[in-house]
């Protein structure tokens, strides 16, 4: 298969792939939600209320596509799928084992960072354009917490970089099968430079304990507040979208992506990345917010210098023992 | 023509028509800012298409990401109408810069015809060319000097930064 | 090299036509009736009196431009990280030199109060 064939085949089963997981994740998570406040969620709509999703989807298509006045209709109308776009683009550099990539890039990590921290935009572009405070309010608040956020997800996602030696997905992938996965060996710049990404990454996509953009009982529903109907099923697609490519991120470059006994590569890394996906829907229904003014010194006062130091430290580990020690 | 030839002029393109939209649109800031977005973004791709990858990544990361994150927030604390601008002024303004506009593309038109650089094919980058093994060795060996200046330059940045707000608090 | 990102341009193409698709439907299916408040801006009930669309606090810009600095700092992080073996110890002063005007600058910061939200 020429590497344009590759490309094209891989990078449509992937995305087709990950838009259906991260929609059938909504029924998961109203199910999770539910058992975890000792209700019952979903059950009417198919067995265990899985077809829930197609009835929601039937009735979202069937709202009006609501404009307010006063609103930007051009902006408005846009975010959305840009917020898609954007977020689904990441995807296309995570290796599902060594076949399964749409494109495995020589800058891999950058790219990843680079079109990831875009999505700021489409966010703000919607609370911005629908003239309403709620949103505004919202938006910046996201952007705020998402820029800030950035720096140390770009630091702590340097770890496996030094380590590795490559900004190549699947180059960090095999010195992770060669020797041990990052989160394990070296034993502290691994976990910890892990335990940071995680916690970035689940401020970026807004997740609680870091979801004070959409915090209901101030904001209303914060940037989506004006959106109805699959305006607003885009949005919430892509925050899923969002939270799912993370996940497979961080497997990918912590966990050891594809490596694993026993069974073929790709179950591995499924496996791996439905793990941290369903940790982040463990931690969101059984945390509570943070405040903002916590939120800004957890990033600057503590995550920043941190990610520094492992940046540091797996420096000094690679050139005392070399890549894959 | 080739795929990369027509993806060229489609970022190219949309590069520059994001970037007339910036400066055109006086009515609304907030829009002009987000044309920015797309021509730093474009930008970004012609230089991928060019080979230059890192320097891809950078623009989109810094140029796309950060800097048109501060202009909007700039936007946001500022907020200026257009009662503070008045438009017989933005006119004059607008003129001006259209004239430099139309001479500097005739310099590059003429430029163009008669310098031999522009004359000539290219030749073919060497393998590995542009990416971050050649760059990151050579910014910290040779330019090593001038990476440690950016350093200084950033804590420049940060100090006036928080004097400038401040001052607006206080 | 260039064709490596056939992929990326792949899923950038079906990210469009997923979400135009959904749109689409959506457009067709919806129906449209006007009728007065209907597209007022929500506000819990009330009208809304002002445009919100006001200056926003200064600590806004406080954070961009800390974003701007760290992430042109990262920016010469990355270059130096994946190639920090063949640049030996020499590498890593010139980068621990490079870090140490930038932490003075955070700790100034979080000496003066701008980290404060």
């Amino acid at each position: 298969m020429t590497p344009l064939m590759h490309g094209f085949v891989w990078g449509l089963v992937i995305a087709t792939v990950l838009v259906t997981i991260a929609v059938l994740s909504i029924w998961f998570e109203r199910k999770f939600s539910a058992r975890m406040q000792s209700r019952l969620g979903p059950t009417l709509v198919g067995p265990a209320g899985i077809l829930q999703l197609v009835a929601d989807a039937l009735k979202m298509m069937q709202k009006e596509d609501l404009i307010p006045e006063k609103a930007d209709s051009i902006l408005f109308r846009l975010a959305p799928p840009f917020t898609v776009l954007f977020t689904l683009s990441v995807a296309a550099v995570i290796p599902f084992s060594e076949n399964v990539l749409a494109a495995d890039l020589d800058i891999g990590v950058l790219f990843m960072l680079a079109v990831g921290g875009l999505v700021v935009f489409p966010v703000w572009i919607a609370g911005w354009s629908s003239n309403n405070k709620y949103a505004l309010l919202g938006a910046m608040r996201a952007v705020a917490q998402g820029i800030a956020y950035e720096i140390p997800l770009v630091l702590s996602a340097m770890v496996p970089v030094v380590l590795a030696q490559s900004m190549r997905f699947s180059d960090i992938i095999s010195v992770q099968a060669e020797t041990h996965w990052f989160v394990i060996w070296p034993l502290g710049p691994g976990l910890i430079a892990f335990v940071i990404f995680f916690i970035c990454s689940l401020a970026e996509a807004n997740r609680i304990p870091f979801d004070i953009p959409e915090a209901e009982s101030e904001l209303v529903a914060g940037v989506t507040t004006e959106y109805a109907g699959m305006r607003f099923g885009l949005l919430q697609m892509a925050e899923y979208l969002h939270t799912l490519i993370a996940s497979a991120v961080a497997a990918a470059i912590f966990f050891g992506g594809w490596d694993g006994p026993f069974a073929p590569g790709l179950h591995w890394m499924v496996l791996k990345t439905l793990a941290l996906f369903f940790t982040i829907f463990w931690i969101r229904w059984s945390l509570v917010r943070f405040r903002s003014d916590q939120l800004m010194a957890l990033c600057w006062k503590y995550l920043l210098p941190l990610s520094l130091l492992l940046v540091m430290v797996a420096a000094l580990f690679v050139h005392y023992c070399g890549v894959g020690a | 023509m080739t795929a990369e030839t027509i993806l060229f002029y489609l970022f190219g393109g949309l590069a520059v028509i994001s970037a007339l939209g910036m400066v055109l649109n006086t009515r609304n800031t907030v829009a002009s800012v987000l044309s920015l977005v797309v021509t730093m973004v474009s930008l970004g791709a012609v230089y991928l298409l060019l080979e230059a990858y890192l320097v891809a990544a950078f623009q989109i990361m810094v140029y796309g990401g950060a800097i048109v994150v501060l202009f909007l927030f700039v936007v946001m604390l500022l907020n200026l109408s257009t009662d503070e601008f008045p438009p017989s002024k933005q006119r004059l303004i607008k003129s001006a810069f259209v004239i430099a506009g139309v001479a500097i593309l005739a310099q590059i038109l003429i430029a163009l015809g008669h310098d031999p650089l522009f004359a000539t094919p290219p030749e073919a980058v060497p393998e590995g060319y542009g990416g971050y093994r050649q760059v990151g060795i050579l910014l910290y060996t040779d330019y090593v000097l001038l990476v440690e200046m950016a350093s200084l330059l950033l804590l420049a940045a940060i100090v006036g930064a928080l004097i400038l707000a401040k001052r607006k608090i206080d | 090299m260039l064709a490596e990102y056939t992929g990326v341009l792949v899923i950038l193409v079906l990210g469009v036509v997923v979400a135009c698709a959904m749109l689409g439907i959506h457009l067709l299916l919806g129906p449209r009736r006007k009728f007065a408040g209907k597209h007022e801006p929500f506000e819990c009930g009330e009208s809304q009196i002002v445009s919100p669309r006001r200056r926003y606090a200064v600590k806004f810009y406080m954070v961009a431009i800390l974003f701007v600095v760290f992430d042109v700092e990262a920016i010469f992080f990355y270059p130096w990280g994946a190639v920090f073996q063949d640049l030996g110890w020499f590498g890593f002063m010139a980068m621990f030199i490079f870090t140490i005007p930038l932490a003075i600058g955070l700790i100034y910061e979080w000496m003066k109060g701008g980290l404060e939200w």
